[in-house]
């Protein structure tokens, strides 16, 4: 995974609430057996007709916002099914950054696994952002994971909280897997209790 | 010792490794895989040159994509992107040596129902699959929640998950139902009441009478949509109930091992004086049959209520629900129980069970569906298939006109051909009403599984208890 640090970048101001990931990446594309390729078909059924033109009042299709690599969302971005499918698509189209005043559980920790940073902040501090947003390709938003701070285009900047683990996995590029392992001796000395304990299992 | 909640109970019982920060590597009893969301971690395994951990710990069946009709059992899977998927779960079960229902097995099914019905969810385990119903587990009171891919790879490498504890909630029903008002319209109620993102954070425990009074398979109803409240999972204590329904099963312990889990498992209850960080109350004689009316399983109303109009919202909900009014082609004021329908789906692992078909049975006997509706009905198993067919219930249905199938997700999300038409309106026994997610422009309305026979009879959305 590459290394995240500092993102400085358009973002795309997408305030309707409970964005689920049925909307985010239609089942239609599930049925890969790959995680790439996926940015094409990104909000496809909210981006596109069936015919496959862009809808234009769609936010990604407008032209200030095509490169957009952060998106500010409305409450409960990303509820529904585990698809990881979601933050592929997300991360294949370009967005390191997503704000809103919460997340989904699941959503929330797969975007982790993918180079991409949920940020969540009280509401007041989103509506602030979404304005900012709303003024497009000339208002570049930062994000400094390191220091935990995120600054609008006119300089005011927002504190936010991160896992420290998550953090550390983020900016380091570090594959989950790979650490897991190093602490293979735990897991190996609690299914040798656990087995004996509930040898049913 | 300080009261423990369950959920801390199984918690502690299963962690493996914490750091210094809370972090923790939960241990992983049971691990379910199917087609759609697992390819890619084999694939990853395969790359790192890395084996399953624990392939007696890990079961696999193909679910989402499957047809569910008949040319099936001749293996033809028409859509080609879902017969690679499928192929390649036969390959990757082979391959790493994982228990396997292929898609033809009598045993396979909707993998959330597979799953108890053999026997490997048990009381007081950790269950994970790739798919967010596995909080389906959680009415065996076990810790079940689903997961992402890469944590599917995490788990096949390494029998763990990396988590921190979510909080307490306590969703507690008290009192007895009402006649026509069931397990889906008890968690269809507290959505309704907590929203969608209300159990964000929280592991929710269900507890009170009216969920006492419950069977396993309205306790799984229940415990299937916690997720649509948001929450990691939902869990309800095991009791006789559970024993019972558990015991003799093909995995499930036997012998002095059974003694053994079964003292294990009466000591899986929230303590007297435990903490709770947050509590919901709803009173059982109160719930009414509901359904929704947008496209956020939030969006309940009881069948006796009217559309409502976007200025009934505040903040952020005002423009979604004129957007789901738009998108579900309704008007505000419309009496929810005159909404006219196209399609009707019994089904999915909310409402696939046997019990859930013997409701539909019960409405349906003697009686035919609607001029120009469509009634869908797929088991969640094949082997829940049988049953309903020697019970004769699959007779009545095919006699009221409806389809009868072979299991799997189907219309639930609409992976394989079962799927609504542009502005198809349908009443379904699934657990979610996402825009799109039937079929493309599709429109769903989530009921229980009498309220969809009703639905199916008249035409329109119905007071199962009219017909009662």
């Amino acid at each position: 995974m590459e290394k995240f640090e500092k993102v400085s970048g358009i973002a795309a101001p997408m305030p309707l609430v409970n964005i689920d990931t049925d909307m985010i990446i239609p089942k239609v594309f599930l049925k890969t057996i790959k995680r790439s390729g996926l940015g094409v078909n990104l909000f496809d059924e909210m981006r596109f007709e069936r015919d496959g033109s862009e809808k234009p009042d769609f936010v990604l299709n407008q032209t200030q916002y095509r490169d957009a690599s952060i998106i500010v969302a409305g409450d409960n971005f990303g509820c529904g099914s585990s698809r990881e499918h979601a933050p592929w698509a997300l991360a294949d189209f370009g967005i390191k950054v997503i704000v809103s005043t919460s997340f989904a559980d699941i959503f929330f920790n797969n975007c982790f696994k993918n180079g991409i940073l949920p940020i969540v902040l009280p509401q007041d501090q989103v509506e602030v952002i979404m304005k900012d947003a709303e003024k497009g390709s000339n208002a570049r938003i930062e994000v400094d994971l390191e220091s935990q701070s995120l600054t609008t285009s006119d300089g005011t900047s927002f504190a936010f909280e991160v896992d420290e683990f998550k953090k550390h996995c983020l900016m380091n590029g570090l594959d989950d897997i790979g650490l897991t392992m190093e602490k293979a001796s735990s897991i190996d000395t609690f299914e040798a209790k656990s087995s004996g304990e509930r040898p049913w299992v | 010792m300080s009261p423990k909640t369950l959920y801390d109970k199984i918690w502690d019982a299963h962690v493996a490794h914490e750091s210094e920060d809370g972090t923790c590597l939960l241990y992983i009893d049971r691990h379910l895989v199917h087609e759609v969301t697992s390819p890619q971690a084999f694939e990853g395994l395969r790359m790192a040159g890395r084996k399953v951990r624990a392939p007696e710990k890990t079961i696999a069946v193909p679910d989402h994509n499957v047809p569910t009709t008949l040319e099936r059992l001749e293996g033809i899977i028409e859509n080609e992107e879902g017969r690679i998927q499928v192929e390649a779960l036969d390959k990757n079960a082979k391959e790493f040596g994982l228990h396997y229902y292929a898609m033809n097995d009598v045993r396979q099914g909707i993998v959330h129902i597979v799953g108890p019905e053999q026997g490997w969810t048990l009381p007081g385990m950790t269950v994970v699959c790739g798919d967010s119903h596995t909080a389906t587990h959680g009415a065996f009171g076990a810790l079940a929640h689903g997961i992402g891919t890469s944590e599917v790879e995490h788990v096949l490498a390494t029998q763990t998950l990396i988590q921190k504890k979510s909080k307490n909630m306590k969703v507690e029903i008290t009192g007895k139902l009402n006649p026509g008002v069931t397990a889906k319209d008890i968690t269809m109620a507290v959505i309704g009441e907590t929203g969608t993102a209300g159990g964000t954070g929280y592991v929710i425990e269900y507890c009170g009478e009216a969920i006492r009074d419950l069977s396993m398979e309205g306790r799984m109803t229940v415990c299937n949509m916690a997720i649509e409240g948001g929450a990691r999972a939902g869990l309800i204590a095991p009791d006789e109930t559970t024993y019972e329904y558990v015991k003799g099963r093909p995995h499930a312990p036997k012998g002095a091992e059974w003694e053994a889990a079964e003292t294990w498992w009466k000591t899986l209850y929230t303590d007297e004086g435990a903490a709770w960080d947050k509590v919901v109350t709803l009173k059982g004689e109160e719930i009414e049959p509901v359904v929704t009316w947008g496209t956020s399983p939030e969006d309940v109303l009881p069948i006796s209520a009217k559309v409502p109009a976007p200025s009934d919202f505040e903040g952020g909900k005002v423009d979604a629900a004129a957007r789901a009014l738009d998108y579900m082609g309704l008007e505000p004021g419309t009496p929810l129980n005159e909404i006219k329908i196209d399609a009707v789906f019994v089904g999915s692992c909310t409402n696939g069970r046997i019990e859930d078909f013997r409701e539909v049975a019960k409405i349906l006997e003697g009686k035919k569906v609607a001029d120009g509706v469509r009634m869908m009905i797929v088991p969640g198993s094949g082997l829940v298939r049988a049953q309903a067919e020697e019970e004769g219930l699959s007779a009545i249905f095919e006699a009221a006109g409806a389809e009868w199938r072979l299991p799997g997700c189907s219309m639930c999300l609409a992976m394989n051909p079962d799927q609504l038409a542009e502005h198809e309106r349908c009443a379904s026994t699934s657990n979610r009403n996402f825009e799109g997610r039937q079929g493309y422009k599709g429109r769903t309305h989530l009921v229980s599984p009498g309220m969809a026979a009703a639905a199916a009879i008249t035409g329109h959305l119905t007071d199962v208890r009219e017909l009662m």
